[in-house]
């Protein structure tokens, strides 16, 4: 193996992460379906190949899928060992997540790259494909008690074998989909960021020659292990706990815990997610690769600096029960993965944050709240609204949360209220932020939103939510308090309804002129709020932020004796 | 009349004129510092140097930097909004994004704070239906409370206004009626187009610079009248256009990157003239490294821009990519031992290491500096009187030698090639990501470092040749001389082709056409040429981007004759297939908006007039410098860049001097001066 200079190394890491960038904007360019192309859900990289462990990977896709897709590439390294005729030019597709982590609705493409006949990297494409069939159009089924009425399920097979697409695959695939137009379009971008991941390859290994970018590629891992045990030789060896609760799977009310130990010894760390609950009927399980890479999105938010290299991982052991709702085992569903991550990733925050308060923030809205809302229009053609919603940010040790950000896990923005109007008989009374909704601290959380909704069409309207936080509020941090919980509800003959589950519920009937009203919560404050400059407090309640009365609950009184 | 233009470019430190003399066809250029906070001392100052008597000047163009730097800075008006029931935050919630992807930490303000976003009753649907009239006494209490909190400025923002303006529109004249000045805007007049944040955002940033930037023009107005012109003066927009003083006051968002744009300009016709009408701009300044292209002598526009984090603009703007990576930008080892530039700059102050200003850590130019690349005797700019070398060496060594086991020189080399890997990975991503062929393109550096790694975007990227300006200093000034009068125009259709209403479509172009006429039939500028641009947004139903496709519109005796929907069908086909190779079978196509541009071609002066005369490659050489390149030192020719003669060849390696910029001719590369003044830079064969 030879040595690479550091000179060098710094230009092919540049050289190399754009190489993943350029494969995420030819899919996000060539997409149809908007979760792709506006959303960005959906991410390219270059994967060991022996290991299948991440290199690199592009910087614009789903934060999510930085950890996840090593998993893909290992799958199918099992695979072609099994097989025994990995062959240059091979593409092998699937979206089974309990193999692959996330959910079904992500369809994964994994090509091995050879140099001079011999296997070098993998590449991998996964996007987030509008519709695989199963009982839900959109495949976010809240009542899924297996994963067969979720999607449509592939296991890794070959696409292509030594560079000859097998058509029955793509026939397969686009017999098992409501949208087959979306779903071709999706899987020619994603082809066509393979065939450039290749081309530039070939370039880069044409100027520098296999040898150095392979020393390049070794010593990325290597640096990056060498900056995640600097990083955690600087934190105190010791052992901290956080548990928090999902409300529950949406078939039976019973909360379900979700908890973390972390221990630092010197420069590792173990991860343990012991106490968790054990595995439930409905679809807020997750399968085990998802679990190891939500601790990865985790830790690369407390870290940002860090490359998106499976280096970071090694000083980390992360530990996820057997039996538990961590690791599912197939068939469990696991639609709602979304929902779960978002509160490993909360309390981790919140054990890390007994370790490292000023290297955390406080735990953010925490629900993805996928609110659909469907019907057919007078001329008999059926229309489907459906969007995810935000809410506020933790507060920082710098300053206060981010008013209505996106999650965690992901960078989707909001389509446009007036676009939404355009397309749907819909319109929006409300689009604002929610007063009260933060947590408060030295620096509050950011404001959760508020989203109310009415229905123009004649012939009325149904509406379906997945949603979570609507028992359990978000966290603050060292000693920063929580915010509030997630509050839907739906307008009947009758008045005001809340759904039995809290915040999800399917099948509700609405005529026109009747509304759904959905408050998400803020994010946890940071510090304790005895801590807060009265002056900002003042502030708040001049803007509106905070009312008066909950001012003087959560602060004191000494804000009304300051000049906002 | 006289035909002197001017053409001014105020900047963070410089303010550039360019004046130009067409009788004579002589071309002066002068730099005086920027004042603070008032420009307009600089301004009239740099003006004073080349002409004594106003009353002689046909045109003053100005690139302005008045509203980039309130929009950056914060320092526009405290302004109020008047919006829809329901919708007051719309402003602060953005589109649900995010500072950084990794981190979760950063916080937003909007410009306008909300207790001065006061909601009134009115309710527009998407269709254009309204189902709350506008209720005009709340409207006028609120802008009665507005004015009572010192409110300099107001932007009215409704629901669906792109649809049917009717309620804004009764909003905005009860308003103007009660508003002591004309710092009214109203969203459907700034933008018509769907998507309220972007509509709203941009409205309420324009409205924010409304008092600032009409004060700054205005008083630049005056002082140019006292001084007996009696001239036209106008302002460069963002998309590389020029608009009337007026029209910049009423519409100062639109100036968001007057400066740049008109850099951008300049280059493309200086790279068009010189016969490579394919170029790729880099501006290399303090802290970043702007890139643009331009293909077939056209730059790319981009329809909105973000001046910061939920500072939304949306107005067509001249691309430009910025990276991190500036003279000043500061290179530094990470705890996993590799080597980084930037995004931390030192930026002008305290500046590089050998400034002597106060910073320790070692930047881009101390590398240059090290290498002797920059002559230490004689920094450009004429700020310093020398460069302290020593200080840049010892930085180097303990922030990046030692780290890494390097010897200084090593050190130093081992930064410029990392920062120029930055850099050329910023061209790859303008040209080779978006489908254009590098070795087709040539490189044009401007800004005082850009022509230090000409040699650097050669070997990195591929590129064919460089072309370096005579003037690289004072380009945006030269771009305000140069650039087309343009007013660009948008309304939402939201119609499918087969649905489309023709007669409702004519009505817009007519309407966009007419008004765009007018103000050209306003400006006392004669035109070479008119021209209008029609494009119309277009996807396939369920499709999220758009795709741009350009239509043709027949126009005679003033009155337009729009395309029939089998020829907007036709035209979105053959925009589609060339973006994404096929069409779709079953697609439903989907019209999204009209844009319009009118332009004025303004008449070109001939770049020749900047040409040197006479001049000898001996009167030029100023002698030796020892010059360090990969792994030693050469013995490198210096010369006065400015008397080199036309057709004047210089092999590498050399340096050429001027007193603004630096450019560096690598070993291996060869200089000629072409019949402009230009240096062009090209790879020596065979070498």
């Amino acid at each position: 193996m030879s040595k690479i200079d550091p000179i060098t190394l710094a230009v092919l890491a540049g050289r190399m992460e754009q190489i993943a960038d350029e494969m995420d904007a030819t899919l996000f360019r060539a997409a149809f379906n908007p979760i792709i192309a506006e959303a960005h859900d959906a991410s390219h990289g270059l994967y060991h190949a022996g290991t299948g462990d991440t290199l690199v990977q592009g910087k614009s896709g789903l934060p999510i899928f930085v950890g996840v897709m090593s998993f893909a590439v290992k799958a199918v390294i099992e695979k072609a060992a099994a097989d025994g005729d990995l062959a240059d030019g091979d593409i092998f597709i699937f979206n089974d997540a309990h193999i692959g982590g996330t959910h079904l609705s992500d369809m994964r493409l994994v090509r091995p790259y050879f140099r001079d006949g011999e296997l070098f990297c993998y590449l991998a494409s996964v996007g987030h494909w509008h519709d695989l069939g199963g009982a839900v159009p959109g495949n976010y089924n809240p009542a899924a008690t297996d994963a067969f009425a979720e999607a449509f399920i592939l296991p890794p097979v070959r696409l292509a074998r030594a560079g000859v697409v097998n058509q029955d695959i793509i026939d397969i695939l686009m017999r098992n989909t409501r949208l087959p137009q979306s779903a071709q379009g999706d899987l020619n971008g994603q082809l066509g960021a393979l065939d450039l991941g290749v081309k530039r390859m070939d370039e880069l290994l044409d100027e520098y020659g296999a040898d150095t970018v392979r020393a390049g590629l070794d010593a990325l891992g290597t640096r990056a292990e060498a900056l995640m045990r600097s990083e955690l030789s600087d934190l105190p060896d010791g052992r901290w706990e956080a548990v928090d609760y999902l409300d529950n799977d949406g078939i039976t009310d019973e909360p379900l815990p979700i908890k973390v130990s972390l221990e630092i010894i010197g420069d590792r760390m173990v991860m343990d997610f012991d106490g968790t609950a054990p595995r439930c009927a409905g679809p807020v399980n997750i399968a085990y690769p998802t679990a190891v890479a939500t601790a990865y999105v985790a830790i690369k938010h407390i870290f940002p600096a860090l490359p998106a290299n499976a280096g970071v991982m090694k000083p980390i052991e992360v530990k996820i029960p057997e039996g538990s709702l961590l690791s599912a085992e197939f068939p469990a569903p696991v639609g709602g993965y979304t929902e779960t991550i978002l509160r490993m990733i909360d309390v981790i925050f919140s054990a890390m944050s007994q370790a490292a308060p000023d290297r955390v923030v406080a735990n953010a809205y925490g629900t993805i709240n996928a609110l659909s809302i469907a019907g057919r229009r007078k001329n008999g053609q059926p229309w489907v609204m459906f969007s995810f919603y935000g809410g506020g940010h933790g507060g920082t040790p710098e300053g206060d949360g981010l008013n209505h950000g996106n999650a965690p896990i992901s960078t989707a923005t909001i389509p446009p209220m007036e676009i939404l109007e355009a397309a749907y008989p819909v319109m929006f009374r409300q689009w604002a932020l929610r007063p009260d909704s933060a947590g408060a601290g030295a620096q509050r959380g950011g404001l959760g939103a508020v989203y109310e909704i009415e229905v123009l069409e004649e012939n009325g309207a149904e509406a379906f939510l997945f949603g979570e936080r609507g028992r359990f509020a978000p966290q603050g941090v060292a000693g920063g308090s929580p915010s509030v919980t997630n509050h839907f509800c739906y307008e009947q003959d009758d008045g005001w309804h809340e759904p039995p589950m809290a915040s999800k519920m399917r099948g509700i009937k609405l005529k026109q002129g009747q509304a759904v009203r959905l408050e998400t919560p803020g994010g946890g404050g940071y510090g304790p709020a005895a801590d807060r400059d009265p002056v900002k407090v003042a502030r708040d309640v001049a803007q509106g932020f905070l009312s008066p009365e909950t001012a003087t609950e959560r602060y004191g009184a000494d804000w009304k004796e300051v000049e906002a | 009349m006289s035909s002197t233009m001017i053409g001014v470019d105020v900047g963070g430190t410089f303010t550039d004129v360019f004046v130009m003399d067409e009788a004579t066809g002589v071309a002066r250029v002068a730099k005086v510092p920027t004042t603070r906070p008032d420009q307009s001392g600089g301004f009239l100052d740099g003006i004073g140097k080349q002409v004594s008597d106003l009353s002689k000047v046909a045109v003053v163009v100005h690139g302005t930097t008045a509203g980039t730097n309130a929009l950056l800075e914060r320092k526009g008006a405290r302004i109020g909004v008047i919006t829809t029931e329901g919708l007051r935050d719309v402003l602060e919630m953005r589109r649900r994004d995010r500072p950084h992807t990794w981190g979760l930490r950063g916080d937003f303000e909007p410009v306008v704070p909300r207790d001065l976003r006061l909601e009134v009753p009115e309710r527009t649907l998407a269709d254009g239906t309204i189902r709350t009239p506008v209720d005009l006494d709340a409207v006028c209490t609120a802008a009665r409370e507005l004015l009572d909190q010192g409110c300099l400025a107001v932007a009215i923002l409704f629901a669906n206004a792109y649809a049917n303006p009717e309620n804004e529109a009764r909003a905005v004249e009860a308003v103007r009626k009660i508003w002591p000045s004309p710092h009214v805007s109203a969203s459907h007049e700034i933008l018509p187009e769907i998507r309220e944040y972007e509509r709203f955002s941009t409205t309420a940033l324009n409205a924010y610079l409304q008092p600032e930037v009409s004060g700054y023009l205005n008083r630049l107005e005056n002082a140019l009248t006292e001084g007996g012109f009696d001239g036209e003066f106008m302002i460069v927009q963002s998309n590389g256009g020029v608009m009337a003083v007026e029209t910049a006051c009423r519409l100062p968002v639109r100036t968001a990157l007057s400066g740049p744009a008109a850099g951008v300009i300049a280059a493309g016709y200086i790279a068009d003239t010189a016969g490579f009408p394919n170029v790729i701009t880099g501006d290399m300044g303090g802290t970043s490294f702007d890139v643009s292209l331009i293909s077939g002598g056209q730059s790319i526009l981009s329809p909105q821009t973000s001046i910061d984090f939920g500072m939304v603009v949306r107005t067509p703007m001249i691309e430009i990519t910025t990276i991190g990576a500036g003279g000043g930008s500061i290179a530094w080892v990470d705890k996993g031992g590799l080597l980084n530039i930037g995004p931390e700059s030192a930026g002008s102050t305290p500046g590089p290491v050998a400034y002597g200003q106060g910073n320790t850590r070692p930047t881009v130019t101390d590398a240059n500096v090290v290498l002797g690349r920059i002559d230490p005797e004689n920094p450009i700019g004429g700020k310093l009187d020398r460069l302290d070398v020593e200080a840049a060496r010892r930085a180097i060594d303990e922030h990046v030698g030692q780290p890494l086991g390097l010897t200084t020189l090593d050190a130093a080399e081992a930064i410029l090639r990392v920062a120029n890997s930055r850099m050329a990975g910023a061209i790859r991503l303008v040209s080779i990501e978006r489908g254009f062929d590098p070795k087709k393109f040539a490189f044009m550096p401007f800004g005082g470092g850009g022509a230090l790694h000409t040699g650097a975007m050669l070997g990195d990227v591929g590129l064919g040749r460089a072309i370096v300006p005579r003037y690289p200093g004072v380009t945006s000034a030269m771009g305000c001389v140069i650039a087309d009068m343009r007013q660009d125009f948008v309304q939402t259709i939201n119609a499918f082709v087969d649905q489309i209403d023709e007669a409702a479509l004519a009505r817009f172009l007519q309407d966009q056409i007419d008004k765009g006429h007018a103000m050209l039939d306003a400006a006392r500028s004669s035109f070479e040429a008119r021209e209008v641009i029609v494009e119309l947004d277009m996807a396939y139903l369920g499709q999220t981007h758009t795709v741009a496709v350009p239509v043709e519109v027949a126009i005679t005796d003033g009155k337009v004759i729009p395309p029939t929907r089998s020829e907007i069908a036709a035209a979105f086909d053959d925009a589609y297939r060339a973006t994404y190779g096929r069409l779709l079978d079953k697609g439903v196509r989907r019209v999204m908006n009209l844009r319009t541009a009118v332009v004025g071609r303004r008449p070109k002066f001939d770049l020749e007039t900047l040409a040197p005369e006479g001049g000898s490659l001996d009167a030029s050489f100023k002698g030796n410098r020892k010059v360090h390149f990969a792994t030693r030192w050469h013995e490198t020719a210096i010369y006065d860049r400015l008397s080199l003669p036309v057709g004047a060849v210089i092999d590498g390696p050399a340096i050429l001097e001027q007193p603004d910029t630096t450019v560096l001719v690598d070993p291996g590369l060869r200089a000629t001066i072409d019949r402009y003044g230009n240096t062009i830079i090209e790879l020596v064969e065979g070498v």
